[in-house]
């Protein structure tokens, strides 16, 4: 319960925050935001002790019941740790906003956006249910989208948004239709079940296909190889957002759900390769990418995809232990997925650190473009500090955590290379191999980070303001996440015991319920073993490389822009206006008749193919009711009035002889006892009537329309069989039952819903769902009709897009 | 052109009364009798329209200050949040409750909670319809 109201509470404080902002204007807004992580925070964490015994907590709050969708949260130690990530640095991202972010800018809505991300997270996180789960995971891209643009004055910032939210979305399409196959093998919604019955779907049809697509939206939102070019763009956002959503948690839900499925999916060869080839692939075109860039923050962001693809391939290595189930000899695999999770949580804090420098940098001086800075550590000593820390552990250097992990890392590599299955015998040794280089390049990148920024000489001139340390609260962040670097080294094993060894054990329930103690202790120093002779040669090999820049960077000259998935994306979204523009052209001819073309030919396909499909026009009218003599002049008026319209000389003679026939048919809904309806359609005629009158002043003159003779027999014949097949409709639907009759569902109307008029109870009470959405639809189509009208070209016109 | 429309004024004024009070019936009556927040949203905007065909836009905008978007939107509003109410009580989202009460004056009656689902669909209708009808009237 209270972890379902975790996912809630910042959704609530979102609703409130105009309105405390508009009380409270002498106090920044983000003090009071600030509140909700630190409490989300502290309220996680007291979970650690139960969690690290073993327990887990569930609850569920049920809401479409009838169909297997329910609020259903489950807090294991995997979901713990993101928990803890998404809270802590939330808090730490929220005071560090705080300083960066002036007062003048929209400060409402930029904390509304943090905390509709940092809700959305959560329940990623949080939730059992693959439904509400797929809810929130696209809540995420939305939030996400939102504050990539939070500048959408400029060009940049909305195509950033754009692409990101593409992107994405399409990967999240994907995985929705991906969790529905897993629904339909497992018939459940629920991850924990899903799990549960991991052994028996590998062989169902569409397990291939689920694994694929499941995948393909882990990917698209973890910024795997090639879907990796959003995150540079998204580096439109405000510091603080990189830092947060794009380093640190959102884009670290592909990952999350990369582990959430390990038990499901782990020990398939398919998913085996995908995991780790691509994240093998991503970790090396990042790490390769990232040397070449010279804005800090795309530095940085290629930098994140780098790691991001390191994680990802590291728990594809850990899922080799699933291949042959359990056995003692393959718990020494899982230790790959170990050293992912560790390292997923030294990213956090190194990487949060790393962003919020670079955000200190550009806030200070003007510029984080790493041709006009240089020499700065004499100004900026704490930022240098903070940066070097995050370099040196990004490098995988001591005394830092990233250290320990880069080394398990390696460890796992090694492993993975040496096993037998997934005809890893011939091609094992590549994954040392790559991982090996890819680091190589990662010190590169992170010398580069350090020493191009603060060494050198110092040249004011090429800044915008000189250089000076921030205010203290921009600090405190970043200082607090070095801070855990460093601890995180030096006591890596409370980290492991308490968070790390319940999150494995859920990843693998099999081994666990084994008896087997899965995780390790972490240590500094192993001995002289390959993976410390590897740190020391990406030492030694790396700084030559770092000297040399200058003479090998012409290689990435090799790679032109025009090959690029960024061309592709660009050449594919401009394929795709221009092509859709042009179908749409095609049909949208604006003459009113073309439309209603459309419509009838549709209508007399689908309705006269079911009747002669279905065999319904074999109709008898011998058990109908005797028709009564006032029932025949009603009729014989009606028909009359439908006759004279097609002969009406005004349109306003035309009108009323259309009313006379709406009026009529209420009549004889009255006979038929229908009051209802009667009353609807009386009431309907009239306002029909006065929106016809309104509308009167743009219709055209009634006159003789000079159609060619080809066009009137085509209306002819689509008007006829049109009237038809509405007789034949009507009569048939007497007798061609399909389906058993729904009223016998009503008739205790009166006791379930204490109304006595059934259509009612219907209407607000057993389908009320679909009565809201329709009253929804309406309001929708009202506002379309108020804007088309409004808001239309050419009235008051100005361009609201920039130039 | 001055059209002489004293007729259509003074009847207007009394028929806008019945109107609203028919509607009003109408919507209360629909618990158990034809009726209910669709007929009744109906009917309130079809006193409205009249109103707005007798006298000009602008009386009746000066007299009847509300925004009709707005109307529509606190319906839509409305009826969603009476659905989400029944979260609070563990039932599934859209379920309504109804009880019997004795009230003074009225005596034994039936509350429900339906009715506050049905003013939102009524609200939905006038304001939809009323807002379509004064934009295109007005585009002129």
């Amino acid at each position: 319960m209270i972890v379902n109201l975790a996912i809630l509470i910042p959704f609530i404080i979102a609703a409130f925050i105009p309105f405390v902002h508009k009380k409270i204007t002498r106090i920044h807004i983000g003090w009071i935001v600030l509140f909700v992580p630190l409490l989300l925070f502290i309220l996680l964490a007291s979970f650690i002790p139960s969690i690290s015994d073993g327990q887990t907590f569930a609850y569920t709050i049920p809401w479409i019941p009838s169909a297997g969708i329910n609020f259903t949260t489950y807090l294991d130690g995997l979901s713990l740790i993101f928990g803890l990530l998404i809270t802590g640095v939330g808090a730490l991202v929220v005071v560090y906003s705080i300083y960066y972010l002036s007062s003048k800018e929209s400060l409402t809505h930029f904390y509304i956006y943090l905390l509709l991300f940092m809700g959305a997270m959560l329940g990623v996180v949080l939730s059992d249910n693959i439904m509400i789960l797929y809810v929130f995971w696209e809540l995420t891209s939305i939030s996400s989208f939102l504050l990539i643009a939070f500048w959408y004055h400029r060009k940049r910032s909305r195509e950033g948004a754009q692409k990101s939210l593409l992107i994405t979305v399409a990967g999240g399409f994907a995985m929705l239709v991906g969790f529905i196959m897993m629904t339909v093998m497992t018939n459940t919604f629920s991850v924990r079940e899903m799990i549960g019955a991991a052994g028996e779907v590998s062989d169902h049809t569409l397990f291939l296909p689920a694994l694929l697509l499941i995948l393909l939206g882990a990917f698209t939102k973890s910024v795997q190889f090639p879907f990796h070019i959003w995150l540079p763009d998204a580096m439109e956002a405000p510091t603080p957002i990189s830092a947060y959503l794009h380093s640190a948690t959102m884009v670290k839900a592909g990952i999350y759900l990369v582990a959430r499925f390990t038990p499901v999916f782990g020990g398939d060869t398919t998913w085996f390769w995908l995991v780790t080839g691509i994240g093998l692939l991503t970790l090396f075109w990042g790490a390769f990418n990232a040397i070449r860039q010279t804005d800090l923050k795309a530095l940085l962001a290629y930098s994140t995809i780098s790691q991001l693809g390191m994680i990802m391939s590291m728990f594809g290595m850990g899922s080799a232990a699933l291949h042959n189930g359990y056995s003692p000899d393959s718990v020494v695999y899982t230790q790959a997925t170990f050293a992912a999770l560790f390292h997923l949580v030294n990213h956090s804090t190194f990487k949060g650190a790393l962003f919020m420098v670079v955000g200190i940098i550009d806030h200070e001086v003007g510029t984080r473009d790493i041709r006009k800075l240089s020499g700065l550590i004499t100004l900026m000593p704490i930022s240098f500090t903070i940066m070097a820390i995050g370099s040196f552990s990004m490098a995988g250097l001591p005394p830092f955590n990233g250290f320990l992990s880069k080394e398990m890392f390696f460890t796992a590599a090694l492993d993975t290379g040496a096993l037998s299955i997934f005809s890893l015998d011939t091609l094992g040794a590549t994954l040392p191999v790559i991982a090996w280089t890819a680091s190589v390049l990662t010190f590169v990148y992170c010398m580069i980070l350090v020493f191009k920024t603060f060494f050198g000489p110092y040249r004011e001139e090429k800044l915008e303001r000189p250089a000076h340390e921030p205010p203290v609260g921009m600090i405190v962040p970043p200082a607090i996440l070095s801070f855990f670097v460093i601890a995180i080294f030096f006591f890596p094993n409370i980290l492991g015991n308490h968070l790390l060894r319940p999150a494995i054990n859920g990843i693998f329930p099999t081994f666990a319920a084994a008896g087997e103690s899965l995780g390790r202790s972490i240590s500094q120093w192993h001995g002289f073993n390959t993976e410390l002779y590897m740190t020391i040669a990406i030492v030694i090999l790396g700084t030559i490389l770092f000297l040399t820049l200058r003479y090998w960077a012409g290689i990435y000259h090799l790679f032109p822009e025009k090959l690029s998935f960024n061309a592709l994306y660009d050449f594919s979204l401009e394929q795709l206006e221009t092509r859709s523009n042009s179908v749409t052209k095609s049909y949208m001819t604006g003459f009113l008749r073309d439309y209603f073309v459309y419509i009838f030919l549709l209508f007399i396909g689908l309705t006269g193919g079911a009747m002669i499909f279905t065999g319904a026009f074999d109709f008898d009218i011998s058990g109908n009711a005797p028709i009564a003599t006032y029932e025949w002049v009603l009729v014989i008026i009606m028909f009359s009035a439908g006759i004279a319209i097609p002969f009406a000389k005004s349109r306003l003679t035309a009108v009323l002889l259309y009313g006379v026939i709406g009026y009529l048919v209420a009549i004889f809904f009255v006979l038929m006892r229908a009051p209802d309806l009667a009353l609807t359609q009386i009431v309907i005629e009239t306002v029909t009537t006065v929106l016809f009158l309104v509308a009167y002043y743009f219709l055209p003159e009634w006159g003789k329309e000079n159609t060619p003779k080809r066009t009137k027999v085509t209306n002819l014949i689509i008007s006829l069989s049109v009237g038809a097949i509405f007789i034949v409709v009507a009569l048939a639907v007497q007798n061609g039952r399909l389906f058993e009759s729904i009223s016998s569902f009503y008739e205790n109307a009166y006791e379930l819903a204490g109304g006595r008029n059934i259509v009612n109870t219907i209407l607000g009470d057993f389908r009320a769902l679909d009565t809201m959405l329709e009253v929804v639809v309406l309001l929708i189509a009202g506002l379309g009709v108020y804007a088309f009208i409004k808001l239309k070209y050419g009235k008051g016109n100005q361009n609201l897009e920039d130039k | 052109m001055k059209i002489n429309d004293v007729i259509l004024h003074s009847v207007t004024k009394v028929a806008v009364f019945i109107i609203l009070t028919l509607a009003v019936y109408l919507f209360f009556s629909g618990h158990h009798n034809p009726g209910g927040g669709f007929i009744g949203g109906l009917i309130l905007s079809s006193a409205f329209v009249l109103l707005f065909l007798t006298f000009d836009v602008e009386t009746v905008k000066t007299a009847v200050p509300v925004d009709f978007k707005t109307v529509a939107a606190v319906g839509a509003f409305t009826a969603v949040a009476t659905g989400l109410g029944s979260l609070f009580f563990g039932q599934p989202f859209l379920s309504q409750a109804f009880g019997y009460f004795g009230l003074p004056i009225l005596g034994e009656t039936e509350l429900a909670t339906v009715t506050l689902f049905e003013s939102g669909i009524a609200l939905v209708v006038v304001g939809v319809v009323v807002t379509i009808i004064l934009s295109i009237g007005e585009d002129v």
